[in-house]
């Protein structure tokens, strides 16, 4: 006897009431708010919705109120709450802090010829001795690096600049291979280097064991020289030459720059991103000054407000996107970083911005003189004389006092938003993290005082921003900020997507 | 279309039989214990039939009793036709009614066998209605036809009802899918329901075939619009539950979503849901409605024309595919879609009920097209007409 078949309402009348999950909210604008649920999941709703949710005043026929079931912002008693599920997105979501300190930095020098303004802890001394790390530090420094958990680890030669010492490099790398062969993980390994003593012996050994290069471009040469001098001034001519001959010989894709904004940079985004996109980068990151080191010292020459910045940001990010529809692909790092947490119900590896911080349990920092620190930002600190986010030293200390020791535990206990006054009830926690040594270094405290943090306003502006570009009903914009999430190109996206 | 199905006069067929066809007497005796001779010959061109599992046959019954007397075996005569009967078929003869049921074809790439008619779903718009009934026989029919059937199939389907009712059945027709046919691609249909279990999803993942994906269907991002369609309250929760069991295992999963009033309006809610709580998903096939089974009793609240649905679809297919999931559109016929979404077009419909219309041969894009269900000959979308060459230039350019 065949069954009859059901009315909708007999697999789930309109509720009476419902329940909420955890979710933060915030205005995006003078009509529309943001809300964003535990798992980073966000719904753009009128003014009012979060208020409406809270007072159960929502109509439950309505497609919102579907929307916001969906999302997992609210349940009700139709359905099992699908918390095993939301559990899951949150743990995928945290997936970065799988397997601990995975960037493992060597400062295998500190000595420098440039003198850059911004730069936070060179030298320019030809004291080897004194500022070069030597093999058995280097060699204690990889003992510890092997013991993190973590199956895919980078190692990152730093400087001053790395390859005046590049003998320990050549000392290292093979040593480092061998371990992780051993060990079965993953490894790759780049240098950070301005490029300027760049031998070609030196880059085919990069070509031939598979080191990538990151180099510091900050503009065209006008901006570029006056952030970055050296003698004879001819950093910019040096770089991009350089840049040149590494892709030449190591492939371009190997070949990555980075850029430094100073008050200088502030007037001129524009002319910066030409500059990335004449010399063929396929993308930029736009990174506000650190305010360690000597850019603390030299704050009256490269000191500016964040609102400066940010206008200096939002000024080049249209600019991109305007690229970006002209047919150019091009990038904006920051951006599509911030965005993949968005966007996506997958985690970014962007161990600056995670919560808790990555210092120390995403990235460690040893130095020449073998001192570990939680991050590079630490050590720079440490150069100016507070050893506050000095874990330990290779030759005293085990990997568990380091990396399992109070001063750590302490730092990484700072660093929760979950937890941070301010953070806790911010709807873009999620998206965002937190700077223990970034706050100690401005304010004096690890935790800090967000209503005058500059890192809260920066971030709060610039994912603010993001939403609002998210809230246009722009196609071709979606496909654009896609396309930088997936580092592919226009033309491949709109060959695989466009519908 | 190809019949598959053929029905005759059964004599000392005692219980259901399956058998691997041949068209020509098999000469050695030996070979012809799993071989059924099929023939519209006189009964003097069979030769000996000594060996053979069954006779099956359109001659009449005086035609066939001479040779009979001579070697016992089990007949179906005559037989209403053959002629879609190839060597290497594997059928299935049924005592009392005659049935003849061609269970796989090695050359066809919509082979699928049919595990069981019982289902815990009782979706609006199913296509192989369920019956209620303990048909746990089959899975001894099925196991006979994974070891006949040669060569082994490129794919092979496993279809219902709910294959996961079946249990310990299950693992045992998979477990003899892995021993015979270990390098075919299986894809089986279910409802993803009893995945939910976690020691259920444990056990069947150790009984797995190598190359197996699950089509799993889902409707709504939301459980009262779905358990709507399938008729089952809390049909969604275990649905869901059942993916995150599967993706825990590693186990690939499709999911199918068949388009039709009810699911259209919210797909691209739908396909954002996908997104966010199953991205593992290997696929995301998205489905024109079959005009078959449950359909036409319900294709009042059911039928929306394809091309009354292109704008939900293009936003569905470019949400998916620009977040670099795997996305199709089955069973749509060119026509019907606008040449941007062409490419995402399969040709889905299987052999045996796939046509093609009058005003189809017109069209120049006939060769690239899934065409229609047999089941829409009459009843179909009122866009369905011949693309000309200049519009297909302009879509494939």
């Amino acid at each position: 006897m065949p069954r009859r078949f059901q009315p909708p309402d007999a697999y789930g009348h309109p509720p009476a009431t419902y329940h909420l999950l955890p979710f933060r909210f915030i205005a995006l604008d003078s009509e529309l708010e943001i809300l964003v649920n535990e798992a980073g999941e966000y719904l753009i709703a009128p003014s009012g919705t979060a208020r409406a949710v809270v007072r159960r005043s929502l109509d439950t026929r309505s497609d919102l109120y579907r929307r916001l079931r969906a999302r997992q912002f609210i349940f009700d008693d139709q359905s099992s709450p699908l918390l095993d599920i939301l559990a899951t997105k949150y743990r995928t979501k945290r997936s970065f802090l799988d397997g601990f300190t995975k960037l493992h930095i060597f400062v295998t020098t500190l000595r420098c010829e440039h003198s850059c303004h911004y730069c936070q802890v060179s030298r320019q001394s030809a004291d080897r001795l004194r500022y070069d790390m030597t093999e058995e530090t280097a060699l204690r420094s990889l003992d510890l690096m092997f013991k993190s958990p973590a199956s895919h680890l980078t190692l990152e030669f730093q400087g001053g600049e790395p390859l005046l010492n590049f003998d320990l490099i050549r000392f290292i790398v093979p040593r480092a291979k061998e371990r992780a062969a051993a060990l079965g993980k993953g490894l790759d390994i780049v240098i950070a280097t301005n490029l300027a003593l760049a031998t070609d012996e030196m880059l085919y050994y990069c070509r031939d064991e598979g080191i990538d290069i990151s180099t510091s471009l900050d503009g065209p040469a006008f901006i570029h020289n006056a952030n970055r001098p050296r003698p004879g001034g001819n950093s910019h001519e040096l770089t991009v030459r350089n840049i040149q001959r590494a892709r030449d010989i190591l492939g371009i894709q190997h070949v990555a720059a980075l850029m430094t904004t100073t008050r200088l940079s502030l007037d001129h985004p524009t002319e910066i991103v030409d500059e990335y996109v004449r010399l063929n980068f396929r993308s930029i990151f736009l990174r506000s000054i650190s305010p360690y080191g000597f850019a603390l010292r030299t704050r009256a020459k490269t000191g500016y407000e964040t609102e400066r910045f940010l206008d200096f940001y939002r000024k080049a990010l249209a600019y991109i996107i305007d690229l970006n529809r002209r047919g150019i692909d091009f990038a904006e790092v920051y951006a599509k970083l911030i965005l993949t947490k968005i966007m996506t119900p997958f985690p970014t590896r962007f161990v600056d911005l995670q919560s808790p911080a990555g210092a120390g349990i995403a990235v460690a920092v040893y130095n020449y003189d073998g001192d570990v620190y939680a991050s590079d930002e630490s050590r720079m600190l440490a150069e100016m004389g507070d050893k506050r986010f000095r874990l330990g030293n290779v030759h005293q200390d085990h990997y568990e006092d380091i990396f399992g020791g109070e001063r750590l535990i302490r730092t990484t206990q700072a660093s929760v938003v979950e937890s941070l006054p301010g953070c806790a009830d911010c709807a873009f926690q999620t998206y965002c993290g937190a700077d223990p040594v970034f706050h100690y270094a401005t304010q004096g405290d690890p935790v800090g005082h967000r209503p005058t943090s500059d890192f809260c306003r920066r971030h709060m502006a610039i994912i603010r921003h993001l939403f609002s570009l998210l809230a246009s009903e722009d196609t071709d914009l979606h496909r654009i900020l896609f396309a930088w999430i997936r580092e592919r190109g226009m033309q491949d996206i709109v060959a695989e997507a466009a519908a | 279309m190809i019949d598959l199905s053929t029905y005759g006069r059964p004599v000392r067929l005692e219980r259901r039989l399956v058998a691997r066809v041949t068209r020509t007497p098999e000469p050695d005796a030996a070979c012809r214990e799993e071989l059924v001779l099929v023939s519209d010959a006189p009964a003097d061109a069979w030769g000996d039939l000594a060996g053979y599992r069954a006779l099956l046959t359109t001659r009449s019954l005086a035609e066939c009793s001479g040779v009979l007397e001579a070697t016992p075996l089990p007949v179906i005569c005559e037989a209403k036709q053959v002629e879609h009967l190839r060597t290497g078929d594997v059928i299935a003869l049924a005592p009392r009614t005659g049935h003849v049921r061609t269970l796989l074809r090695p050359e066809s790439p919509n082979n699928a066998l049919l595990a069981t008619e019982r289902c815990n779903n009782y979706c609006l718009m199913c296509s192989q209605p369920p019956i209620d009934r303990d048909d746990s026989d089959l899975v001894a029919v099925n196991i006979e036809a994974v070891r006949l059937i040669k060569p082994a199939p490129a794919t092979l389907g496993i279809t219902g009802g709910e294959p996961t009712l079946l249990g310990e059945h299950l693992f045992r027709l998979l477990a003899e899918m892995r021993r015979c046919l270990p390098t075919t691609h299986v894809h089986m249909l279910t409802n993803g329901r009893r995945f939910a279990w976690q020691d259920f999803t444990a056990r069947f993942v150790a009984a797995r075939h190598p190359h197996l994906t699950l089509g799993i269907p889902l409707y709504a991002d939301n459980a009262p619009d779905h358990d709507y369609v399938v008729q089952a309250r809390g049909a969604f929760d275990q649905t869901m539950q059942g993916f995150h069991q599967l993706a825990r295992f590693g186990q690939p999963v499709e999911i199918r979503v068949v388009l039709h009033a009810l699911t259209v309006p919210r797909l691209v809610d739908l396909v954002e849901f996908i997104y966010r709580n199953l991205p593992f998903a290997a696929h995301v096939a998205l489905m024109g409605l079959e005009i078959t089974g449950f359909t036409k009793p319900n294709l009042k609240i059911l039928w929306i024309d394809p091309y009354d649905y292109q704008a939900e679809l293009r936003r569905a297919v470019e949400y998916l595919a620009l977040r670099g999931m795997n996305v199709s559109l089955y069973n749509h016929p060119l026509c019907v879609l606008p040449g941007s979404l062409w490419k995402f077009a399969r040709k889905s419909i299987s052999d045996w009920k796939n046509i093609y219309l009058d005003a189809c041969e017109q069209c120049a894009v006939l060769e690239r097209c899934g065409g229609l269900f047999k089941s829409a000959e009459h009843q179909h979308s009122t866009h369905i007409r011949p693309v000309p060459s200049s519009v297909a230039c302009e879509a494939l350019a």
